[in-house]
């Protein structure tokens, strides 16, 4: 237990730091992802054949490769793409960009790719008389989509976006392997200080147990408060 | 875009792959048993077994993969009494704490693949085998087993392909497999683009092959 200790001597505050992190990445990741979700969804449901062969190469190739590879891409390519596009501008000083940054996006794209299907897959399964309901009535084409489409969207994407979640959640800890301070590398540096991987690795996989169990519990609220009327 | 990087790369991404279908294959075997056994636990009466499968899948969907790995190759070996046993032959070999890893985390998915299919066959399909005068155990391989397996197979399919993206992260207990060498070569040439590509390309692939046997199976077996 004085392992755990906060301060000094033990390593309490920093994997309590370190939880944040892991919450902040995923948070961030997430967001990230849904922006993708934004893009590709429509051209998914597009009736137009180029498009569709983009967003399905995207879910495609994303959902076939391992997490870990892509982390390694965008860890070992990041720089040399934003220095790229800096040299364009006529910057050539050697720029780093944050582990934060690239491993939210790495995992942010990774967890766009299955946001992206959840939100199809939601689109899919509303009435078509819904849209056409919203057409009738005149409405404009903003609040048809915000008013009427979207909520019942997010009703029937929101238990399955909760996997999404626990998936993007678990895979940030693959985003260790670039130094990125989160509980997974914490523990690791921890193991190594203390000769003690066993407590560690065990006690992040606590943490880990924990997020999930408390993320699930949230998002079960937020299920009934959109499925309310039904 | 270097394209000798990437011709001269493929060969040996490509024997990495078959280390990958190896760690995939072993552990899938594995997993399903532990799967199957987890299962029938879960479809006890008794609270108390049916409480441990359910907390053995808990744990192991709850936390990554990642974590399970460095438990069992970093923490298993601390235990000073594990050390004498036979079992350290297996444990002090990445490769062996790898599977056991993977097994076990498959194990915990399949478990609940498995059991939301015994759960989903009609109570009359029993009924009909128990009105025929068969035992219960011939219901339970011959009936229950096959309608189970056949119903889980599309679930599974994916348990599958997520798998063999799970089996990346042997590259992090220094095993060489198609990810391990990919990173091996990133970092020795710095052209990640180059090499994403052909891995990757392999890794599509193979998910393209598994998701098209599956499909094959799926038609095969199904019921109509």
């Amino acid at each position: 237990m004085e392992l755990l200790a906060f301060g000094d001597t033990g390593w309490g505050d920093e994997l309590f730091y370190a939880t944040l992190m892991t919450i902040a990445v995923s948070i961030t990741a997430m967001i990230i992802g849904f922006s993708f979700a934004a893009i590709f969804t429509p051209l998914k449901l597009s009736k137009n054949k180029l498009l569709n062969l983009i967003a399905n190469s995207y879910t495609t190739v994303i959902r076939g490769v391992p997490e870990l590879l892509v982390i390694y891409l965008f860890f070992f390519g990041g720089t040399g793409a934003v220095m790229f596009v800096a040299s364009i501008f006529g910057y050539n000083e050697y720029i780093e960009i944050n582990a934060f940054i690239t491993g939210a996006f790495a995992i942010g794209i990774i967890s766009g790719a299955y946001s992206t299907e959840v939100f199809r897959g939601a689109v899919m399964s509303i009435d078509k008389g819904q849209f056409e309901a919203a057409k009738v009535l005149g409405l404009s084409k903003f609040v048809q989509f915000y008013k009427i489409i979207l909520p019942q969207v997010l009703r029937l994407a929101i238990p399955n976006l909760s996997n999404v979640w626990q998936i993007t959640l678990k895979d940030t800890s693959l985003i260790s392997v670039t130094g990125l301070v989160e509980i997974m590398r914490q523990s690791y540096i921890a193991a190594g200080s203390t000769r003690d991987p066993l407590f560690f690795y065990s006690f992040a996989a606590v943490l880990y147990l924990l997020l999930t169990f408390v993320s699930m519990k949230l998002i079960n609220r937020l299920e009934v408060k959109y499925s309310r009327g039904y | 875009m270097d394209f000798e990087l990437m011709i001269n790369s493929f060969p040996k991404l490509l024997s990495a792959a078959v280390i990958t279908l190896k760690l995939l294959s072993v552990s899938l075997v594995i997993g399903l048993f532990i799967g199957l056994f987890f299962a029938i636990l879960r479809l006890n009466k008794n609270i108390f077994i049916n409480k441990f499968a359910y907390g053995y899948s808990y744990i192991f969907r709850g936390t990554p993969l990642l974590v399970q790995i460095f438990i069992i190759y970093f923490g298993l070996g601390q235990i000073e009494y594990l050390r004498s046993t036979v079992l350290w032959v297996i444990l002090k070999e990445p490769y062996w704490c790898a599977i056991i890893a993977f097994a076990l985390n498959t194990g915990a998915y399949t478990s609940e693949i498995l059991r939301s299919a015994f759960q989903t066959i009609k109570p009359g399909i029993i009924e009909a085998g128990q009105s025929l005068g068969i035992s219960s155990k011939i219901i339970f391989y011959k009936i229950q087993i096959p309608i189970a397996i056949r119903q889980s197979l599309p679930a599974y399919g994916n348990e599958i392909i997520l798998m063999m993206k799970g089996t990346s992260l042997a590259s992090t207990v220094t095993i060489m497999d198609l990810t391990g060498v990919a990173k091996y070569i990133i970092s020795t040439t710095f052209k990640p683009i180059e090499v994403f590509i052909v891995a990757g390309g392999i890794y599509l692939f193979m998910t393209f092959i598994i998701h098209n046997v599956i499909k094959f199976l799926e038609k095969k077996y199904s019921f109509n």
